[in-house]
């Protein structure tokens, strides 16, 4: 396929992330194929076929691998990338933990896919909303052009000193992945010259200077690394907006912790994730025409997750509705709608926020049923009664 | 190491240990109940304890086997079971 | 083939002061291993004794870089760090002709159970390294349960000596059979006890072009209830009475290289170990028996294999 750079090309998801990836050349790439991601590593490997990357290309026998294998070309000092979605991300669980234990900038994309059983491939977001506790730097996009740049983005922040953690960036199983979307690539150079060198400040192929890593530790120092883990990826945050300003700079497309739409002087709003905000838009823009002061904020870092922004920039808003697309099973709401809700709970005056789940497996989600979730919050606002805190959203 | 207080260490990220071997500063030399001895008298230096001990213990230089690094030898009797019939110059003795 | 005062004139890799127990087989072989490299060696383990025993923070017996990521994917890791460094290589980021060799670590847990798909996996791609797996018959680091290595009637915790069951009532997997089965260059047996035996093989293993594999039984005290002293004299029974014959298959060519003098009966090694006990009883001698049929039958298939091609 003949792509050109600095204008608008027609791409699918899975197309962007696999030009990106050959725009990256990162030194190893190991991967496993899954729908909805396996597009990526299929168009990877033709690149990799016509030697249009210098990457080391390893088909693993299964996603738990790809991960280990990953892992050791990282502690090898390696830039390295995988792609995966659903059950390839779950078999992996194991070994997420330990690429973000051990610090290493490990750069994935998430095609979002629902878990098994029932067996399904549509999206929903219970994949990487399982790993969110992994110590994983999570960036969602929207669409394909924000999956784009996200990558891109991922590579400079997992790498960054300050932050060395993998990242993971969250794109919708078909919706995002599979449909083509005008989007404006960047020149390999531009890529280059914006991501730089990884320069690991440690390998295991430096036989000069032997380490040892992944030891075993014990009730005296396992909590201090944890500790120490946890704030570096706090401190991500920071490197998260600069990093984005920078590439606003650079190529025009600016990108912050989360995106408010019409949000200013909102009063009733909608939070979601991913290609769900799309569709959340045109229903916000067709009820302003009508003089409803609705709004949306669209979280694109989830962790570390914002929470003193997301409180701020919805701090006058009346009534919200946080969207999940993926259900804790009994937990209080989904985990979108737990962490924004406790965010709120120190403002001086909490808005109302209840929460729904939506669009599991791939389960539409329309204009309708967003203007419908805008109508209920207005119920809300004008009663002050909330029927229903937390459930499905009804289809 | 230097204690300070909860979530306050400084730990390498990733838990990296950068200083090689430093298990060699850990004395093992007390889990012993029977100490190796080596009669030079009958050692040939054939050097089969050295290669059979576990615990990198039995000190060779220049070729000769000169004795043991009693801070790390657990005193498993390897070598003096191994020691060839012929020659038996290890015995294990009594800590104490 | 270098003689002990050589190898002792090597770096000592492997340092004393760690912590696996007193007697442990593993030692020895790893110290070996590590002197017939030749080159710079980075190493990976699986979780288990050697891992947990080496790399009690902040201490490490490796004086070599190593790493420890997981139980099951020891393979997968090494896959990783090789292909990281043919990919430095490629870039002139490490020098054209500095070699390094890729070790790869695990118990039988580590490798005939959980660690097989990504060991299988590695040795298709044809990954430049060497595994290793130290058998010692069972899940020793987690308190001795049985492995598909734990030989038939042995008494493990999940397996113990019942009066209905008495030990393990399978046979064993034959993991290096299945291993050469992947037609890699090189495949062998080994035992502690035979030094040159071990260091000649690992030698050849570390050179090949490919993966190459060793399966080397490691006694342990803890597991076999036998005396710490008595660990490498087991070693070299297992192989006297063929239960862990020292083979070797390079190319495709399988090669016994060791013929003991003198065949020993099974129950000469079993005598000295704790674990087969209860198969001494009259009750139980069929163990014993069938034990020594399937050594016995194993053995001659080897020798009528020797200097033949396995397929
Ligand atoms: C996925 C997973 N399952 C189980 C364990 C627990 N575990 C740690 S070591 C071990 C046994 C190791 O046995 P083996 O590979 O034979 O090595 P050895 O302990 O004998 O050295 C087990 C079961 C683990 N660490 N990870
Ligand atoms: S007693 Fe054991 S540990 Fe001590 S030197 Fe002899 S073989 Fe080594
Ligand atoms: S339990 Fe066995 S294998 Fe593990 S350290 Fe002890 S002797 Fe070695």
């Amino acid at each position: 396929m003949a792509i050109v750079t600095g204008k608008q090309v027609g791409l699918t998801g899975n197309s962007a992330i696999a030009y990106a990836m050959r725009q990256i050349d990162p030194d190893v790439c190991a991967a496993y194929p899954i729908t909805p991601s396996t597009g990526i590593i299929e168009e990877f490997s033709s690149y990799y076929a016509d030697g249009q990357v210098s990457t080391e290309l390893i088909t693993v026998e299964s996603e738990h691998s790809a991960m280990s294998a990953c892992v050791g070309a990282s502690a090898a000092g390696a830039r390295v990338m995988t792609a995966t979605s659903s059950q390839g991300l779950a078999l992996m669980w194991e070994m997420l933990y330990i690429a973000s234990g051990m610090r290493l900038p490990v750069v994935m994309t998430v095609v979002n896919r629902a878990l098994s059983a029932p067996i399904n491939i549509h999206c929903d977001h219970s994949d990487s909303m399982g790993a969110r506790d992994s110590g994983w730097i999570q960036l969602y996009s929207e669409t394909v052009q924000e999956a784009y740049d996200n990558l891109l983005q991922a590579v400079r922040i997992a790498e960054d000193p300050r932050v060395l953690t993998p990242a993971m960036v969250c794109m919708d199983g078909f919706i995002t992945s599979h449909a083509v979307e005008n989007i404006t690539l960047l020149a390999d150079g531009e890529v280059k010259g914006f991501i730089g060198d990884y320069k690991p400040g440690r390998s295991l192929l430096d036989t000069d200077n032997p380490i040892t890593m992944g030891a075993m530790t014990l009730q005296d120092v396992y909590m201090d690394f944890k500790h120490e883990q946890s704030m570096a990826i706090a401190g991500a945050k920071e490197v998260v907006v600069e990093v984005g300003s920078d590439f606003g700079r650079r190529f025009g497309r600016h990108y912050g912790l989360m995106e408010c739409y019409r949000l200013e002087d909102a009063e009733a709003a909608i939070v979601v994730l991913n290609s769900a905000a799309g569709t959340t838009k045109v229903a916000v823009d067709e009820l302003r025409k009508k003089g409803k002061k609705v709004g949306l904020l669209k979280p694109r870092l989830f962790r570390p997750f914002p929470y003193a922004e997301i409180a701020a920039a919805l701090k006058n808003v009346k009534a919200v509705c946080v969207l999940d697309r993926a259900d804790s099973m009994n937990g209080f709401g989904g985990p979108l709608f737990s962490e924004v809700r406790s965010a709120l709970y120190g403002l001086a005056s909490v808005p109302k926020v209840m929460g729904r789940i939506f669009g599991l497996g791939g389960r539409d989600y329309t204009v309708e049923h967003s203007t419908a979730v805008f109508e209920g919050l207005y119920r809300i606002i004008e009663t002050g009664r909330m029927e229903e805190l937390t459930g499905y959203l009804k289809s | 190491m230097k204690k300070e207080k909860e979530g306050e260490r400084d730990v390498p990220p990733g838990g990296v240990i950068r200083e090689a071997g430093s298990a060699h500063g850990y004395s093992t030399g007390g889990w012993r109940k029977l100490r190796p001895v080596v009669d030079s008298e009958k050692c040939t230096n054939c050097l089969i304890c050295w290669v059979m001990c576990p615990d990198s213990a039995v000190v060779v230089k220049d070729g000769k086997m000169i004795g043991f690094d009693l801070e790390h030898c657990k005193g498993c009797g390897i070598c003096a079971a191994e020691c060839p019939d012929k020659v038996k110059a290890i015995k294990m003795e009594e800590e104490g | 083939m270098a003689t002990l005062k050589e190898l002792a004139a090597k770096d000592e890799l492997f340092s004393g002061g760690h912590r696996l127990c007193s007697g442990c087989g593993i030692p020895p072989i790893v110290r070996l291993l590590l002197r017939s490299a030749g080159s710079p060696v980075v190493a990976t383990s699986a979780t288990g004794c050697l891992e947990v025993g080496t790399s009690i923070y902040p201490y490490t017996a490796w004086r070599i870089p190593w790493i420890h990521s997981a139980f099951e994917n020891a393979a997968a890791t090494i896959s990783g760090i090789e292909s990281a460094y043919r990919a430095f290589k490629k870039k002139g980021r490490i020098p054209a002709d500095k070699e390094i060799k890729f070790l790869a670590l695990g118990g039988d847990g580590g490798t005939y159970d959980i660690g097989f798909q990504a060991l299988s996996g590695a040795l298709e791609r044809g990954h430049n390294f060497l595994y290793v797996c130290y058998d010692n018959g069972a899940y020793m680091n987690t308190g001795i349960q049985r492995s598909s290595a734990t030989p038939l009637g042995s008494a493990t915790t999940t397996s113990p000596a019942g009066a209905k069951r008495p030990g393990k009532q399978e046979w064993r997997k034959d993991l290096t059979r299945v291993v050469v089965a992947h037609n890699i260059p090189y495949a062998a047996q080994a035992s502690p006890h035979n030094w040159r035996d071990l260091e000649g093989k690992a030698r050849k293993a570390f050179n090949v072009a490919g993966p190459a594999f060793m399966n080397i039984i490691s006694p342990c005290p803890l597991g076999w209830y036998s005396k710490p002293e008595d660990s490498i004299n087991a070693a070299r029974l297992a192989v006297d009475t063929c239960y862990w014959p020292l083979y070797e298959v390079e190319n495709g060519i399988l090669r016994v290289t060791y013929r003991p003098k003198e065949k020993k009966p099974i129950a000469d090694w079993f005598k000295i170990q704790g674990r087969f006990k209860h198969l001494f009883k009259p009750e139980n001698s069929h163990l014993l028996d069938e034990t020594q049929k399937r050594i016995d039958a194993e053995w001659q298939r080897l020798l009528d294999m020797d200097g033949k091609a396995v397929f």
